[in-house]
């Protein structure tokens, strides 16, 4: 119980935002809910019936009222059409030097992985001050990450990645909820976030995971699945060197070429022959069933980690795969 | 049935004025019927088609492992049925009954030879075991997962298909027996007329699924 | 007995159909009763999870499925539309018929899935939850639904041909009442959404029986795909329960402020315009599911034009109020808190419209809240409206006015009270579907339970008023409120053929002075 607030805290950058279109959005609404029961009750009362033979004279409609009525809320509601798309477009692209974190849901928790090893389950430390960025998928059905605090919710959907971010603005704990349903446990899939000054975070993050770092796990999955028996880091190998491959443009067998993102890697692990890369055999078998979602996330941030190379030019819209053999 | 309270041997009913109107009536019936059907594949053909280009490569080889000889056979068996069809309604119109009956039950013959080589073409898939499920496997593709897709789409766009063959034999069915009773008179052929509709309706549904299922992407395979 | 289980009287069919909803109407509201009552204590001690998530599944698929999209058309609609166009009977008794007996068909198989264990999927059926995680009654309910579907289907098709080929000499379209307009944009929608429904839960029944895979994620499926194809039918379905609902207060507004409905071609087409919009917005409803940046765009801009008629209709309908000679009947009261509710309802729907708001308040209570003012403040309210303007016509009693106006009213603040304070409950950031909440929710939970149980007090009394009325209640005269329409023209209750003699149709909907005799003018 306890005090009754109306609107729920504002703790991300994005969360006044949401709240100002929100303010305009009650304005015009109180204004036409007065004006419609104001109007309704005003024309009962003014023109009640008197008498059991009263006929009121005819009125068909009137052509400027009705231009009236349609052009000025079409006006009033493309204001709140680009205004909401401004801050939805804010909302889905992160910032390049976001802070990036991995989510995986399953029924029913939340398991979130630090770049420096930590792992933690329905809670998240994050800092304040910094933009962090989620990278999210799931094991089993459709969950969706929703921090009311923050403003912000993106469904999380097994068998691909969906992403969101949010900046936050306040230190404190705000609640983590599911928002999509989930079985019979979805109401307690349920956790805390914590904003921590940002000196705090440093203290928290650096003792580092108690196996070393996501791409330190990642590196060793490597080995052991002998991905590097064929993926060599000089390209000698029978499939394509991985060495700066993250975020490069890749060409394909078919001529066309993809963006070496999350999505790109990830199905490339699983369904290995969806794009073969020019120049390359289709050798690789898949390794679904051999890896958990929260495995390929440690061989993905492996592979980020692996370049690009010192000295090569960042996000050249170069192949990075070059064939030099058949 | 109804009774023949306004003629002889004309079936009006009671809530229309007039043949025509009920003629009118019943065929926009069944055209609003058909609109429906259209609605009700498209949503197949829609996660058909999005799947297709989710997986291109894949849905090439299964579709190339399809037996495209048995699938034209069909299309042709199924447009000489429209032939019937449109005979067996022309006939009706010029009140010819022998002629009505010969041609349904042409046209019954053909839509039931379509069906035994459909049943023939699924039991080869069980043998091939391409039909989803733990056993499927299909050669030249590394991940099962997506060629599981393009069956499970061949069998339930088939599937549904061939259930709608099936109403159509059971309709025609009808049709021979009440024709053959002498319901049917050159005044009064409206069912004749809807069920050809419906019939020809069923024959297009193959037509897109012919090649969408049989011969897309049969070189890249 | 065996005379109303074989009718083909349209009459007697809509009377079946009443009948059913109106069950269907109890059992949901029972459904709703136990997850409010549930709701009250924030650690939920009444029901275990399981069954909460069987309750609002149940709830749901009941309500939508079983109740309002059947409610106005088949029982009003089915019972008017051909009295109004001045027909004998549908174009298609006998499939009148049969559609009847899809629905009963379709119902039992949902209440078998009910009664056998339940299902727990949400009405929605979300893939892969329900194809593979789900162990619960899914088949047989979505069976239910896909057979009521057809129920629908050719209830849609009999108004298509009815209204296009069963019309009385002289009723032109722009003759023809308003109620007739919506009963043909709804069953435009019947026809079109419907199916794109059926053929999806055959896919989900497909996944479940054969283990074939269309949805599955394992195998490389799509989701989020199902969601398109059940949004597809089920955004345009929202409006094939409201959009009857606007035209029963069409009718009662103009018949109780006697007075032509102003703008009459302008809410003839906005129905349509309503019918067609609706199918191009569903993608709205996936604003946080992955989809593309532009495509939420795409569906947030487009959202906005099915507002623009929506607003237009309300205008009309206040409009229609000035100058009148207003009557505060039942069926009037009704409308005005139609109208009321309606505006609220369809305002929060701009905000849920808007990208930024959206992602924010999608799957929580204001969603629950917004809808709800449209389904309930809305449908259930033009129903409530319909049911006591056409009871006298249908039964040849009249209802107890003074208790009608009470319930009314009761409705009215037992509503707002129930919905308002889970607009706040949304944006605070209570998701729906909770069966635990956290304690800060609590005072606006315990708020809407009272509101419901006011609200269930509210619901019995009509229920309660008819049955009393038709036996004690005043005989009914063929026009007890001045209406012109073709329904009034016969007696209480029509007889089979519905008309002794067969109408000409004269005159536009709505001229008052032909069925007036001496008159004052005023205004």
């Amino acid at each position: 119980m306890g005090s009754l607030p109306l609107f729920p805290e504002q703790a991300s950058t994005i969360a006044p935002e949401v709240d100002h279109l929100l303010y305009y959005l009650l304005t015009v609404a109180v204004f036409f809910t007065l004006l419609i029961f104001g109007a309704i009750f005003y024309f009962a009362i003014r023109y009640r019936r008197r008498s059991e033979r009263e006929l009121p004279h005819v009125i068909h409609g009137g052509l400027t009222l009705e231009v009236l009525w349609s052009v000025i809320p079409f006006g009033l509601t493309m204001v709140m059409f680009s205004w909401g798309a401004s801050i939805f477009f804010t909302e889905s692209r992160p910032p390049a030097d976001a802070l990036q974190i991995y989510a995986v849901g399953k029924q029913w928790m939340w398991k979130l992985q630090h770049l420096e090893g930590q792992r933690e389950i329905n809670e998240l430390h994050i800092p304040m001050g910094r933009a962090v960025r989620l990278t999210m998928t799931s094991e089993d059905v459709i969950h969706s990450f929703f921090v009311p605090a923050f403003r912000t919710k993106e469904d999380v959907v097994p068998g691909r990645y969906s992403t969101t971010w949010f900046q936050p603005t306040k230190p404190g704990k705000y609640h983590l909820f599911c928002a999509e349903y989930c079985g019979t446990n979805h109401s307690r899939m349920i956790g805390w976030i914590y904003v921590m000054e940002p000196r705090d975070y440093e203290n928290w993050v650096s003792g580092g995971g108690p196996t070393g770092s996501l791409a330190d796990e990642g590196g060793r999955l490597f080995e052991s699945l002998a991905c590097s028996n064929c993926h060599k880091p000089d390209g000698s190998g029978r499939c394509p060197n991985l060495v700066g491959l993250f975020g490069r443009i890749v060409q394909l067998s078919n001529g066309s070429t993809v963006v070496a993102d999350e999505a790109y890697i990830r199905e490339s692990i699983l369904q290995p022959t969806a794009k073969i890369v020019a120049g390359y055999q289709p050798l690789m078998p898949t390794f679904q069933g051999l890896v958990t979602e929260e495995g390929v996330l440690e061989l993905v941030e492996y592979i980020k980690s692996l370049g690009p190379k010192p000295g090569a030019p960042a996000g050249a819209n170069v192949p990075v795969v070059v064939p030099h053999q058949q | 049935m109804a009774s023949d309270a306004h003629g002889e041997t004309l079936a009006l009913r009671e809530q229309f004025d007039s043949e025509e109107q009920q003629k009118d009536a019943s065929t926009l019936g069944m055209w609003i019927f058909l609109i429906t059907e259209i609605m009700f594949f498209g949503g197949m053909f829609l996660a058909y088609s999005v799947y297709r280009n989710f997986y291109p490569h894949v849905f090439a080889v299964a579709s190339s492992s399809m037996n495209a000889i048995i699938g034209a056979t069909n299309t042709g068996v199924l447009l000489c049925s429209s032939f019937t069809m449109v005979m067996a309604v022309r006939a009706a119109q010029l009140g010819q009954r022998k002629i009505i009956i010969l041609f349904l039950v042409l046209t019954l013959i053909l839509g039931i030879a379509f069906l035994g080589l459909k049943a023939y073409e699924w039991n080869v898939k069980f043998e091939e075991h391409h039909v989803p499920g733990p056993a499927f496997h299909l050669d030249g593709v590394d991940t099962q997962g997506p060629a599981q897709i393009f069956f499970s789409m061949y069998f339930a766009m088939t599937g549904l298909h061939a259930l709608h063959m099936v109403v159509g034999v059971g309709i025609l069915t009808w049709l021979i027996i009440a024709t053959y009773k002498g319901r049917f008179t050159a005044g009064y052929m409206t069912p004749v007329d809807i069920a050809g509709l419906y019939w020809h309706f069923v024959d297009i549904i193959w037509i897109f699924l012919f090649p969408l299922l049989y011969l897309i992407d049969r070189h890249l395979g | 007995m065996k005379s109303w289980l074989l009718t083909k009287d349209h009459k007697r069919i809509a009377v079946l159909y009443l009948a059913t909803v109106t069950l269907f109407f109890f059992l949901g509201g029972a459904f709703a009763t136990l997850i409010r009552v549930e709701l009250l204590t924030p650690q939920g001690g009444l029901v275990s999870s399981e069954t909460y998530n069987k309750l609002f599944t149940m709830h749901g698929v009941t309500m939508v499925f079983f109740f309002l999209i059947p409610s106005i058309p088949a029982t009003l609609g089915n019972f008017f539309l051909p009295l109004m166009i001045g027909a004998r009977d549908l174009a298609f008794p006998r499939i009148n018929l049969l559609s009847w007996y899809l629905l009963v068909i379709g119902g039992l198989l949902a209440l078998f899935a009910m009664l056998a264990g339940g299902v727990d999927t949400g009405w929605t059926f979300y893939t892969p939850y329900s194809t593979t995680y789900s162990n619960s009654w899914v088949i047989a309910t979505a069976l239910g639904i896909f057979v009521a579907g057809f129920s629908s289907i050719l209830t849609g098709l009999n108004f298509i041909v009815t209204v296009h080929r069963m019309r009385a000499p002289g009723m032109t379209w722009f003759r023809m009442p308003l109620f007739v307009w919506s009963m043909y944009a709804t069953s435009l929608i019947q026809v079109l959404g419907t199916p794109v429904l059926a053929v999806t839960l055959v896919l989900v029944f497909c996944e479940r029986v054969f283990h074939i895979g269309i949805f599955d994620p394992a195998l490389g499926g799509d989701p989020v795909l199902f969601q398109h194809l059940f949004w597809f039918y089920s955004h345009p379905a929202v409006y094939i329960m409201v959009l009857p609902g606007m035209g029963v207060i069409s009718e009662v507004i103009s018949v109780f402020s006697r007075k032509s409905v102003f703008g009459y071609a302008f809410v003839a087409f906005s129905s349509v315009a309503i019918a067609v919009l609706g199918f191009l917005v569903w993608g709205h409803h996936l604003f946080v599911s992955t989809q593309s940046v532009y495509a939420g765009m795409v569906f947030s801009f487009l959202s906005y034009f099915v507002a623009i008629p929506s607003a237009i209709k309300v205008f009309n309908w206040t409009a229609t109020l000035y100058k009148g000679s207003i009557s505060f009947a039942t069926p009037m009261l009704y409308a005005f808190g139609f109208i009321g509710l309606f505006t609220i309802g369809g305002l929060t729907g701009l905000f849920v419209a808007s990208l930024g708001i959206d992602v924010h308040v999608t799957d929580t209570y204001f969603v629950i809240a917004h809808f709800h003012y449209i389904m309930v403040g809305g449908t259930i309210m033009a129903y409530m409206a319909g049911m006591h303007y056409w009871w006298p016509k249908m039964t040849g009693r009249m209802y107890p006015e003074g208790w009608a106006k009470l319930s009314a009213l009761v409705i009215f603040l037992g509503f707002n009270l129930t919905f308002f304070p889970q607009f706040i409950l949304g944006y605070l950031g209570m998701p729906r579907r909770y069966h635990v909440y956290p304690d800060e929710f609590q005072v606006l939970h315990v708020l809407s339970t009272a509101g419901a149980s006011v609200l269930a007090v509210g619901y019995l009394m009509p229920m309660i008023y008819f049955i009393w009325s038709l036996r004690y209640g005043a005989l009914a005269p063929a026009n007890p409120w001045g209406a012109t329409g073709l329904e009034w023209k016969t007696a209480s209750p029509p007889p089979v053929h519905n008309f002794d003699e067969a109408p000409v149709v004269t005159h536009e909907a709505y001229d008052y002075s032909t069925v007036m005799g001496e008159v004052i003018e005023v205004g």
